[in-house]
């Protein structure tokens, strides 16, 4: 069964293996990266994405800063 | 007599000038009158700078300090719109060059150009005498040492960065919001940066668009309207996020709290540059510690031009007519230099 979330506006379709946020940022083969994380709107520290779970219909919006100008 | 002229011939001018801007409601004549009387630092004249400086003085802004370490090249041409095929062939310091259009365009307002090092020691004084700044560098060094400053002279500053298609900028106002050094957790220590994956122009100017409006809010008593938010965008991809990071202020916090030191003052957070004599080498110790070689060959390699060599201890590569060596303690070696500012700017461009 795929669950459908909201990550920076996009719907996506991930599957059950996708339990928590810490999933999902290693799922987008971004989680050794410094990142902001929202999670319904919540600002989540780091040592909180591997215990936040995702439910159907969440909004996750992921930042990352850059040096460039 | 003559200068008297002038102001007559320039007040005839601005009538007209800033016509529409003045109808914008929120602005106004009342907010027009606050922009001429207003000094905008902008630091860094790149792309960002370039796009930011246009829009300040076209905008009425009195003041302008550009401040920029950097000569205009070939490659700049692409997206930093101040900047002219004689000025590339010129080698004209950015700084010098942006001030030479920027006149062009309204030689009602006063620009100063600084040709250096957005170093504690000048921007120190410069912070303390503009009623903003406008980030506009790139790299996190500079954006530390600015964030102190700006803390400590209790001036608001607006970062922007952009990186390929994605943009990100977030407005510091001191005493509400985070500052940069309560984010540290968040900045990379290698970052991908124009040079390795590039950079499209309509981002630069998507991030100045948030910049300048943020300035000019700013600047107009128009406070209320504040973003508030770090703000962050992929135009390839078509998104826009913006995230609330106001519980990200850390009361604690070495920069804005109580108890601040102001860190990125104190001359050992400066990168320390050394010219190697008789070696035609610059030797740069940034404070910062280790590096992971693995990572940083990792953004590199995306650059298909750049053939790295690698053993466990360090990583080489040459790129235009420089060697460039990075060791693992954080130190390294830009060949065929004696120049200390090319040396940094090499670095930044390939291992900041
Ligand atoms: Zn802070």
């Amino acid at each position: 069964m795929a669950m459908k979330i909201i990550v920076n506006g996009d719907g996506l379709a991930v599957s059950e293996d996708i339990k928590h946020i810490k999933d999902l940022l290693d799922y987008l083969g971004v989680a050794d990266k410094p990142l902001i994380v929202e999670h319904n709107q919540q600002i989540l520290q780091k040592e909180a994405h591997e215990q936040s779970v995702l439910t159907e219909g969440d909004k996750i919006e992921i930042v990352h800063f850059v040096g460039g100008g | 007599m003559q200068q008297q002229a002038v102001r007559k011939k320039g007040s005839v001018l601005a009538a007209n000038r800033y016509h529409r801007q003045v109808l914008f409601a929120p602005i106004g004549e009342a907010g027009q009158e606050k922009l001429s009387q207003s000094h905008v630092l902008i630091v860094g004249v790149g792309a960002l700078g370039s796009s930011s400086a246009e829009a300040l003085a076209r905008a009425g802004v009195g003041k302008l300090t550009l401040i920029d370490r950097d000569y205009v090249e070939e490659s700049n041409l692409q997206r930093q719109q101040l900047f002219s095929e004689l000025d590339m062939k010129n080698k004209l310091p950015k700084a010098v060059a942006a001030k030479q259009r920027l006149a062009a365009v309204n030689s009602l307002i006063e620009i100063e150009a600084i040709v250096g090092d957005a170093e504690a020691d000048n921007l120190s004084q410069l912070v303390s005498q503009v009623d903003l700044i406008i980030d506009a560098t790139d790299n996190f060094e500079t954006r530390l040492l600015l964030n102190d400053l700006a803390q400590k002279y209790r001036k608001p500053w607006i970062y922007g960065a952009c990186v390929a298609s994605y943009g990100i900028t977030f407005t510091v106002i001191p005493d509400q919001t985070p500052c940069l050094q309560c984010l540290q957790d968040y900045i990379p220590q290698q970052g991908a940066t124009c040079d390795s994956v590039g950079v499209i122009q309509p981002v630069v100017q998507k991030v100045t668009s948030h910049q300048v409006t943020e300035a000019l809010k700013l600047l107009t008593g128009n406070e209320a309207n504040l973003s508030g938010k770090l703000t962050a965008f992929d135009l390839w991809k078509n998104q826009h996020t913006e995230v609330d990071v106001a519980t990200l202020r850390n009361p604690d916090c070495p920069s804005c709290s109580e108890a601040r030191s102001y860190p990125n003052l104190a001359y050992d957070a400066r990168m320390k540059t050394t010219v190697l004599c008789g070696r035609d080498t610059v030797q740069l110790r940034p404070q910062s510690k280790q590096v992971e070689l693995a990572e940083v060959a990792r953004e590199l390699q995306k650059n298909k031009q750049i053939q790295l060599v690698r053993n466990p201890y360090l990583l080489s590569f040459e790129v235009d007519s420089f060697r460039i060596v990075l060791f693992q303690d954080g130190r390294a070696l830009i060949h065929g230099t004696m120049d200390q500012m090319e040396a940094k700017n090499i670095y930044y461009r390939y291992l900041s």
